[in-house]
């Protein structure tokens, strides 16, 4: 039915591109719905992670339909692939604002694509709600970040590791992939770390290309290395590489109370394809585990399920799991449409502007905030360690909310930068 | 499997162990098993603490249970998972464990208390390899309240090994002791042992040590040790590199056959690799599903349909498209590159997007110990020899028999062949199988050390065809070199300067070394009908 209606419209549209009268047809649609935007790549390298976001919002788009819609109009979501090709994000982009005058843009995994969809959405004046954990050193009036700054993952994630329960590490493996984040987030930790009191020949930085998948030799170096004090390995490896790698880790026998390694990348999701019995004790550090138990939680992930069984979507269907961007994903588009409901009109400067201080009760059991000021969640953090099933006991969070620091105070020069975004 | 047998084995040994430490007059209360559960991470520290002191058998059971993760709360009571039942360890009641049942979380800290905890009642077990391996975990975690109980093993230790980790596992609790002299003693037997578990004791010391005597004394132990260490890290970054190219030579035999003897330009390598690979999970998953008991077996089943899977995928592939593409090496690039395409595409609309999960027969996870600092991955060692022994079978089946007389007839002179009333057709399309079922050969291997997924053999193709073109097109000694050499440079060089900088400087040298010789490592010699 769906489908039939989108090939009807495809059709539709395309006729009319032929005729020349496309603006007057789509003006004629946007007055009876509110069109959402979602950029997430769903094939390429990436779509392991971003598939499911998209389902997270038609899930809130659904669920905001079936109570009425907004405004009165009901929410027609706009699916684009931009298949995991950075330059790809920002021609969607254009064609999202441009052609399907969307209100607004869910989308974006790493960093590279935000970057690259940026100055699209600045200059068309869009809005676009970014659900990852990122380095920070950005701040946008259009764009808000739902998704946890380094100091509301890295810089808990390391105090825990230096603290007694975490083991009282002294020395440490910064490890990543070569890109834009790792680099960034390392860059943090160490300045984070030499605050502390570690010395510079206590930090090991290490990098690896996309997709690396042999990871011996840079596991018999975390093994020399820890011979000299307690180490723990920080892991910001991008996706599918940490199987390889904590294959590795677990057959030269380093354990998790050895050698503790704390991943900011490796979730629900990520573990989903992975044996893990060699990896139970190894640590993440998120926003949210699906094994927190909280009603808001228990909710969530009964909606979700019902909603995987009901599309049939693959894998989820028969194992349901949420993770940290799922939920962020959910909670932005939920403050978003308070915002548009408090703004009463989807005006991209007007729901900037009632965006602020928006409050979401959240899956990980906190009345989530939209700071007032500089576009980024109010947050906990919680440490997980691995369990033989592929889920998290949490094994430690922050008393409250963290106010997110998307310039990082460790970085030089960012003590002089706004904590909001520059007004055009 | 293991875990049930360990259990087993504790049972077996346990009134033994109690005639050592245990004290009769004592029992487990469950008030003493909650405070080890439930609370903060230093009370439950404390309370773990003391009831290792008077532990009775229960206690030994319990702290099994409590390092298996297999400890759970109702209500008031601790109950020891068995399956789905609930085993109240005071009473000896088993009874179906309700849906409300709590978890027991322990944290890493937790587990490293429980475990050496353990390891201190273990080490009066009749069972060399417990004891030895109760000694080492004592030495890892060292710890003076522990000393009276090492002393008391050490006196009846028979066992030399035994007794000699006993005594380091003393002088390490003994290294952060008062006395100078003392510490001198335990610094100068811990150096004797050229391990990375006593360097890591004498640099910790290192690092709070005021005495500048025993600072020296350190230093130089740590020097010793360092020395003696060397041998392992050099045969270990071998190793490494001989893995590395035990796998690039599996991945680029089948390559050499499709690309290689029948010069198809194979796009769809990596793709046929990744059937392999989900041939593999099939199996896997049907195994755990209808035979979980011979699950550790499943891949002398896994190895031949990995093989027949992608044989067959390759056969069609060639009936279907190639055979009308033979001599336009272009066009069966850009074919095949779309069938790879295709293939993935399919390969996501059936089994989804995500990673699927390989598990590794049990037999191939850890690793054997030749050095101090040397371990030997299993799997590792099991795909060398797996790629010895494609390579052996390969060999055998192109240089001895009548298929491989003909599929080098055919590459060398097809026309002339073909007047000798080879079926050239058909030898193509078993030629080609070949390559794809080596290929699915590949993908099996690969899918015990990474992941497995829609994009795998993406990720190896342009290994893979650096492999073949370094090693000369057509040759299978060629293949072999430059696989084994590649991965040998590859590591080395990681070592110094890290896996990115060590991927660029490897291809760039294979971009050079093809400029200056093109026809790679080993050139066909002498006439050839195509050239």
């Amino acid at each position: 039915m769906m489908n039939r209606r989108g090939n009807l419209k495809a059709l539709a549209l395309a006729s009319a591109m032929a005729a020349g009268t496309l603006t007057f047809s789509l003006q004629a649609q946007a007055a009876d719905t509110i069109k959402v935007g979602i950029l997430h790549s769903l094939s390429g390298t990436m779509a392991i992670s971003e598939t499911v976001l998209k389902d997270t919002v038609l899930m809130a788009i659904d669920e905001i339909n079936a109570k009425g819609g907004l405004l009165g109009k009901k929410l027609e979501p706009v699916v684009v692939d931009p298949a995991s090709n950075w330059p790809l994000f920002a021609e969607k982009t254009k064609q999202l604002l441009g052609q399907d005058k969307v209100s607004v843009i869910f989308g974006c995994w790493t960093s590279v694509s935000r970057k690259s969809v940026l100055p699209v959405v600045e200059e068309m004046n869009g809005l676009l709600f970014y659900p990852v954990q990122y380095e920070g050193e950005e701040l946008s009036k259009n764009v808000f970040y739902t998704g946890a700054a380094p100091n509301q993952q890295a810089i808990p994630a390391v105090d825990y590791l230096m603290s007694k329960d975490g083991g009282s590490a002294k020395r440490w493996v910064l490890l990543g992939t070569d890109y834009v984040y790792p680099r960034t987030t390392n860059k943090i930790l160490r300045a984070y770390l030499i605050s502390k009191g570690v010395k510079e020949s206590d930090i090991d930085e290490k990098y690896t290309p996309f997709g690396h998948s042999d990871y011996q030799t840079i596991v018999a170096d975390i093994k020399k290395f820890s011979a000299g004090g307690k180490t723990a390995v920080v892991s910001t490896i991008n996706g599918d590489s940490n199987v390889p790698f904590y294959k590795e880790l677990g057959n030269a026998g380093l354990k998790a109370k050895d050698v503790p390694v704390v991943a900011f990348s490796v979730g629900e999701e990520e573990l989903r394809g992975v044996d893990t019995k060699p990896l139970v004790g190894h640590l993440a550090a998120w926003n949210y585990f699906q094994s927190i138990k909280n009603p808001a939680n228990d909710e969530f992930i009964k909606k979700w399920s019902a909603y995987a069984k009901a599309k049939n979507i693959a894998g989820h269907k028969d194992k349901p799991l949420t993770n940290d961007p799922m939920e962020a994903t959910y909670i932005g588009i939920n403050m978003w449409k308070q915002a548009v409901e408090k703004a009463k009109s989807t005006d991209t400067d007007k729901v900037i502007a009632a965006m602020a201080g928006q409050t979401f009760k959240a899956p990980s059991g906190i009345t989530s905030k939209m700071d007032e000021k500089n576009h980024h969640l109010h947050k906990s953090v919680f440490i997980g360690e691995i369990k033989a099933d592929g889920q998290f006991n949490v094994v430690w969070k922050t008393p409250g909310p963290v106010k997110a620091k998307p310039w990082s105070p460790y970085i030089p020069g960012n003590d002089v930068k706004p904590d909001e975004p520059a007004k055009k | 499997m293991m875990k049930r047998w360990m259990t087993g084995k504790t049972h077996a040994l346990l009134s033994l162990v109690l005639l050592a430490v245990a004290n009769s007059s004592y029992a487990l209360t469950t008030q003493e098993m909650r405070s080890m559960v439930d609370g903060e991470t230093d009370a439950r520290i404390e309370a773990l603490g003391k009831a290792v002191v008077q532990a009775d058998e229960k206690t030994v059971l319990f702290l099994q249970a409590l390092a298996d993760d297999a400890v759970k709360l109702v209500a008031e009571q601790v109950l020891v998972v068995k399956g789905a039942q609930g085993l109240d360890l005071l009473t000896g009641v088993s009874k179906p464990l309700p849906d409300t049942a709590q978890d027991v979380i322990s944290n890493n800290r937790l587990r490293g208390e429980i475990d050496t905890a353990l390891a201190a009642l273990k080490l009066f077990s009749p069972d060399t390899t417990l004891r030895l391996a109760a000694a080492t975990a004592l030495l890892k975690e060292p710890d003076a309240a522990k000393l009276p109980l090492l002393d008391k093993a050490l006196s009846n230790e028979k066992d030399t090994r035994i007794a000699a980790v006993i005594r380091l596992a003393q002088a390490a609790a003994q290294l952060g002791s008062e006395d100078v002299a003392i510490r001198m003693q335990s610094a100068r037997t811990l150096a004797e042992s050229k391990t990375p578990e006593t360097q890591l004791q004498l640099n910790q010391r290192l690092g709070q040590e005021t005495d500048p005597q025993v600072k020296a004394l350190l230093q130089t132990a740590l020097r010793e040790i360092e020395g003696a260490l060397h041998w392992g890290e050099r045969l270990g970054a071998l190793f490494t590199g001989a893995s590395l190219g035990s796998i690039l030579l599996l991945v680029a035999l089948g390559l050499a056959i499709t690309y290689g003897l029948m010069g198809v330009i194979n796009m769809a390598h990596g793709e046929l690799m990744m059937i392999g690979a989900y041939a593999t999970y099939m199996v896997q998953a049907a195994f755990r599903k209808y035979l979980p008991d011979a699950f550790d077996v499943y891949l002398v089943l896994a190895v031949p349909l990995s093989f027949l899977a992608s044989a067959v995928v390759g056969a069609l592939l060639e009936r279907s498209v190639l055979r009308h593409l033979y001599g336009r090496p272009l066009e069966t690039l850009l074919a095949t590159w779309g069938i790879s395409l295709m293939l993935m595409q399919g390969v996501r609309s059936i089994f989804g997007a995500q990673n699927v999960g390989v598990e590794n027969p049990s037999w191939m996870s850890g690793g054997v110990q030749v050095m101090a600092n040397l371990t030997l991955p299993y799997n590792r060692l099991v795909i060398i020899a797996f790629a010895a022994f494609v390579l052996l079978g390969m060999a055998i089946l192109i240089g001895k028999t009548r298929l491989g007389l003909f599929v080098r007839g055919v590459t060398q002179n097809r026309p002339m062949a073909s007047c000798m009333g080879v079926n050239t057709a058909r030898i193509d399309t078993y030629a080609f199988a070949l390559g794809s079922g080596i290929a699915g050969l590949a993908g099996c291997a690969l899918s015990q050390v990474g992941n497995v997924g829609p994009d795998l053999g993406q990720s190896y193709i342009v290994d893979s065809f650096m492999v073949v073109v370094l090693g000369g097109v057509g040759q299978l000694a060629g293949t072999v070199y430059a696989a084994l050499g590649l991965g040998l440079i590859n590591k080395i060089l990681e070592g110094w300067t890290g896996a990115v900088l060590a991927k660029i400087c490897v291809l760039v040298f294979i971009i050079i070394f093809i400029q200056k010789r093109p026809q790679g490592i080993f050139a066909i010699k002498g006439r050839s009908a195509e050239a």
